[in-house]
């Protein structure tokens, strides 16, 4: 409803908030990113004996690290929100299993609960077959990358359910409210008018999440899996140049770590401006 | 008298071991509009959550529009047919106006999106405010995003509208702009319940004004008769503390 006499605003101007806009310096932080690529780059090409020679030898290591993190990663963020949901659940039973499944699985090491479901769970998958005498699982052959996707995605569900529960939980009641005075049921709700703030409120720490899942996916060498830091073993033990091999490797992490973060970042700040 | 929309029988509600209503009775015939007052903590707002089950009741019986409040299923039936506004207007903040307005249509009326969209402009044309479609809430005045909200319960198409002190959280000139609506909406016919000590809107829009006290209904009268000379002492002093001013 504006007059015509009034001073016409550039939508720049109404829409610039001052101290909001995105700070040049973010760039220095990709700066970093290049920075640890040329680093490597350098090595790989100045000294391609061994540090190319590693890289061929373990470059295969690094697809399955990352299949492997984005794999678990997809999937923990569903087995996140269901528990989350569970969490906040007023069926009690669904509420105590939740609850349990998150304080007990956080109380366990990673690596503990890798070596279970690599070692102990085929082997109790086979003794039941035997005893129920099914033969499809007596002969159960644990796939090692399938059972440490599980045991990753196991694992990190449960620290995903809190993240999910503590976002939802954030949302005004007054939001759920109004949904269900409107008629829409309790998923509807969720679905359309929590869950899609929830979110944006929890990005951050599922964003880090992402990277404290892409470094303990390490943790998988051990049970069989040849990702990147197994094939760097493998390779140090063949040529016993562990400084070498492990430099290399070290660096590989973390050109992924550093521009997942950067990722995160960027994403983060696009969601805050859309708010 | 017809069949009421609203019927309360016995209700009881417990907050843990407060007894927040206690035994009420209370018949809404459609279109009327019925305000209920009352001191802080004397349960209004729980009954008017309790008419479209926001909050659960112990002992009792509610019926809207014939359908008793008993289980998930009528309830969700009961509740498209129930618009509710609340004091802090809870607007969907992700969304912009025009998607507050069309979300249930889309999700629990299943209307095409063209119609959900023709029926959420119209609205937003009868409360005021046809150039706020693409905003979001955060970018309204208190006095425009609670226009939306009505706008929103009113796209279901409901029967009844229940106003949970709408105008508390405005500042003084948005009242009006509020108020205004809801006095269309009464003068349109709309059965509603208010819980509200805007006085002006009460005796120009309110049959019956219900005065609570201790999760109990004091007295009932048409707005004059209770303003002016109340039976109960209770209803006496209440009335002296905020017609005073």
């Amino acid at each position: 409803m504006s007059t015509p006499d009034e001073p016409q605003i550039p939508q720049e101007e109404l829409d610039h908030i001052p101290g909001a806009e995105p700070s040049s310096r973010m760039d220095v932080w990709w700066w970093l990113v290049a920075l640890v690529v040329g680093i490597t780059a350098l090595l790989l090409f100045a000294w391609p004996d061994p540090f190319m020679n590693i890289f061929k030898f373990v470059q295969d290591g690094i697809v399955i690290t990352i299949t492997v993190t984005l794999v678990s990663f997809l999937l923990v963020l569903v087995v996140g929100m269901v528990g989350g949901l569970g969490r906040l659940s007023t069926n009690r039973a669904v509420h105590i299993i939740s609850t349990l499944y998150v304080e007990l699985v956080r109380g366990v090491p990673l690596l503990v609960q890798l070596i279970i479901w690599y070692f102990a769970v085929p082997v109790m998958i086979q003794s039941l077959g035997k005893a129920w005498a099914i033969p499809a699982l007596e002969s159960f052959q644990a796939n090692p990358v399938v059972m440490a996707i599980i045991g990753l995605v196991f694992c990190y569900g449960a620290y995903m359910s809190e993240i999910y529960r503590a976002g939802i939980q954030s949302i005004p009641k007054g939001q759920m409210e109004a949904a269900r005075s409107l008629g829409m049921t309790y998923f509807q709700s969720m679905r359309h008018v929590v869950l899609p703030q929830a979110v944006r409120v929890i990005l951050p720490p599922i964003g880090n999440e992402f990277i404290a899942l892409l470094k303990d996916s390490s943790l998988v060498s051990v049970v069989a899996v040849a990702d990147l830091t197994r094939r760097g073993r493998e390779y140090a033990s063949i040529h016993f140049d562990p400084i070498e091999v492990w430099m290399l490797v070290a660096l590989l992490y973390l050109i992924m770590t550093l521009f997942s973060a950067r990722v995160v970042n960027w994403i983060e700040k696009k969601t805050k401006f859309e708010r | 008298m017809a069949q009421p929309v609203i019927s309360i029988r016995g209700v009881h509600k417990y907050f843990g071991r407060v007894h927040a209503l206690r035994g009420l009775d209370l018949d809404i015939a459609g279109g009327e509009v019925v305000v209920i007052v009352g001191p802080s903590g004397s349960g209004k707002s729980t009954l008017l959550r309790c008419i479209n089950r926001l909050e659960t009741y112990e002992k009792g019986k509610i019926m809207v529009d014939g359908i008793p409040l008993d289980n998930a299923r009528n309830i969700n039936a009961v509740r498209r047919e129930v618009g509710m506004v609340f004091q802090s207007f809870n607007l969907f903040s992700h969304l912009t106006v025009l998607d507050n307005l069309m979300l249930a249509q889309r999700v629990v009326r299943k209307r095409p999106p063209a119609e959900a969209r023709q029926t959420a402009l119209e609205l937003l044309d009868k409360v005021g405010i046809p150039d706020k479609a693409d905003a979001k809430p955060a970018q309204l005045s208190g006095g425009q995003q609670q226009r939306v909200a009505i706008a929103r319960a009113l796209a279901m198409n409901p029967k009844v509208m229940l106003f949970d002190e709408p105008t508390s959280a405005l500042d003084p000139e948005m009242i009006k702009e509020v108020l205004e609506v809801m006095l269309a909406l009464a003068a349109e016919g709309m059965t509603m319940a208010v819980v509200s000590h805007e006085m002006g809107f009460t005796r120009a829009a309110a049959k019956r004004v219900i005065f609570m006290d201790e999760g109990q209904i004091i007295e009932e009268a048409p707005p004059d008769v209770l303003f002016n000379s109340p039976h109960h002492e209770r209803t006496r002093q209440f009335l002296g503390k905020i017609l005073s001013h």
